[in-house]
């Protein structure tokens, strides 16, 4: 080879190298990542007045209803799949926990970062402030706080093996994994009890809550739908991560991929059908029935024949027709659902009475900063597991789960 | 006029009336559904 070609050969290396760093998506997402840390220093600089539309009326906005509010919903994926897996013997999805497992850390950790952005004394909730020096114990927000925060730590434990393997450290590695069936246990309980009072902080607003989604049993609304959000990311995510990350999966874990679908659309179907029901007996409880004829009533059947009877008559179709595109679309639907729901009841319907012209709209800066916490959850999402045994055994720990 | 609820007896016979039916109808519908869903299965 000749001098000229030598070069022109690293060239087209440095070339290459140049055009796998620049693909379409770091650039916009490194575009996302330049524009949210701007916003951010904004917002701890200016104060939240600059950057969002809050107010007395609505100090509840975006952050609270996507961030927090679908976020812990949809990292629900975590503690379903755990459960299945080591509670109800279900060994056939263990290879859906790993993932499972670090979606819903991560999902907890942007829900924990959002909340520091749309508290106002950001610096106590980091000092655990409300846990140590005051504490609300009467208070369902204080309840909610305490299960986050210790569930983040249980799934940051839950989530050590895999960069414990990583890094080579057999001994701790060991004494994590040792303590995996009791994780999964206080997992179950914390998510239980958060799950479902998130919803049930919303028992304290009930003429502001819509009567169509306010309801005395809200708090069983969340937590039940929050069992559809796991189910549907995981399908989601599995189905993202399997076209995605291929060349990084091992062999058990691509063979597992089919059953692990078709076994939570059965599972996310049920639970579907029995949410339709319960949303219908709390119209019911209600006496709501005249309502359903009004503009939101009409807002309230799209959300429950559209989100949640459309997917759930799809992943049914798709168990037992064994038909992934219908049961990676009823999954998405479901996921949109969930998220609708939530910000119908923080948002969209809140404050029902007042005027469109007084009702809270998120300015662009609130819309940019949650894509940004979504953008770094995805990037961080992408160098674990390109790195990490996410998705394949260790080679030194193969059979030793 | 006669469907108009003036007690709280009235408004609460007429909404456990509607939920006791539901209930029952959900209950026979989840049968079903489990059938429904669970039916191809049994040809594999």
């Amino acid at each position: 080879m000749s001098e000229q070609d030598g070069v022109a050969t690293q060239e087209n290396g440095a070339m290459d190298e140049k055009n796998v760093f620049f693909t379409p998506f770091n650039v916009i997402a490194g575009g996302i990542v330049i524009v949210g840390l701007l916003l951010t220093i904004l917002r701890f600089t200016k104060g939240l007045g600059t950057v969002t539309n809050l107010s007395n009326t609505q100090p509840w906005g975006l952050w609270i209803g996507f961030d927090l509010m679908c976020g812990v919903a949809l990292a629900a994926g975590g503690y379903t799949t755990s459960a299945a897996c080591y509670l109800f013997g279900m060994k056939q999805y263990h290879s859906a926990v790993r993932p499972a497992i670090l979606t819903g850390f991560l999902g907890y950790a942007t829900v924990l970062v959002s909340l520091l952005y749309d508290v106002g004394r950001p610096d106590r909730l980091i000092m655990a402030y409300p846990f140590i020096v005051q504490q609300g114990t009467t208070s369902l927000l204080f309840e909610v706080g305490l299960c986050v925060m210790l569930y983040l730590l249980v799934l940051f434990l839950e989530f050590s093996p895999i960069p414990l393997e990583w890094l080579g450290l057999r001994k701790a590695r060991t004494i994590a994994v040792k303590l995996t069936i009791m994780l999964t246990i206080f997992g179950v309980v914390l998510s239980t009890l958060h799950q479902s009072s998130l919803g049930a902080l919303f028992l304290i607003a009930p003429s502001k809550v819509h009567p169509l989604w306010y309801s005395p049993y809200i708090a069983v609304f969340f937590f039940v739908s929050s069992i559809i959000a796991g189910l549907s990311m995981v399908i989601f995510e599995s189905s993202l991560s399997h076209r995605a990350f291929h060349s990084n999966m091992g062999k058990p874990y691509l063979e597992a991929h089919d059953p692990l679908v078709f076994g939570y659309a059965k599972a996310a179907a049920l639970v579907l059908f029995g949410y339709f029901i319960i949303k219908l007996m709390g119209v019911a409880a209600g006496n709501h029935w005249t309502l359903l004829g009004t503009p939101y009533g009409i807002w309230f059947l799209v959300e429950v024949f559209g989100f949640v009877a459309l997917p759930c008559l799809l992943f049914t179709i798709g168990f037992r027709d064994k038909n992934p595109g219908f049961i990676k679309s009823a999954a998405i639907l479901s996921i949109i659902g969930i998220v609708l729901n939530r910000l119908n009841v923080s948002i969209i319907t809140f404050n029902w009475q007042k005027p469109l012209s007084e009702k809270y709209i998120p300015s662009w800066m609130e819309v940019m900063l949650s894509i940004f916490m979504v953008t770094c959850l995805v990037l961080v999402f992408r160098f674990i597991v390109t790195r990490m045994p996410v998705f394949y055994d260790h080679p030194d720990f193969t059979n030793n789960h | 006029m006669e469907n108009m609820m003036y007690t709280l007896q009235d408004y609460m016979l007429h909404t456990e009336n509607t939920l006791y039916i539901i209930m029952g109808m959900s209950l026979i519908g989840m049968v079903w559904f489990w059938f429904f869903l669970t039916g191809n299965q049994e040809d594999e």
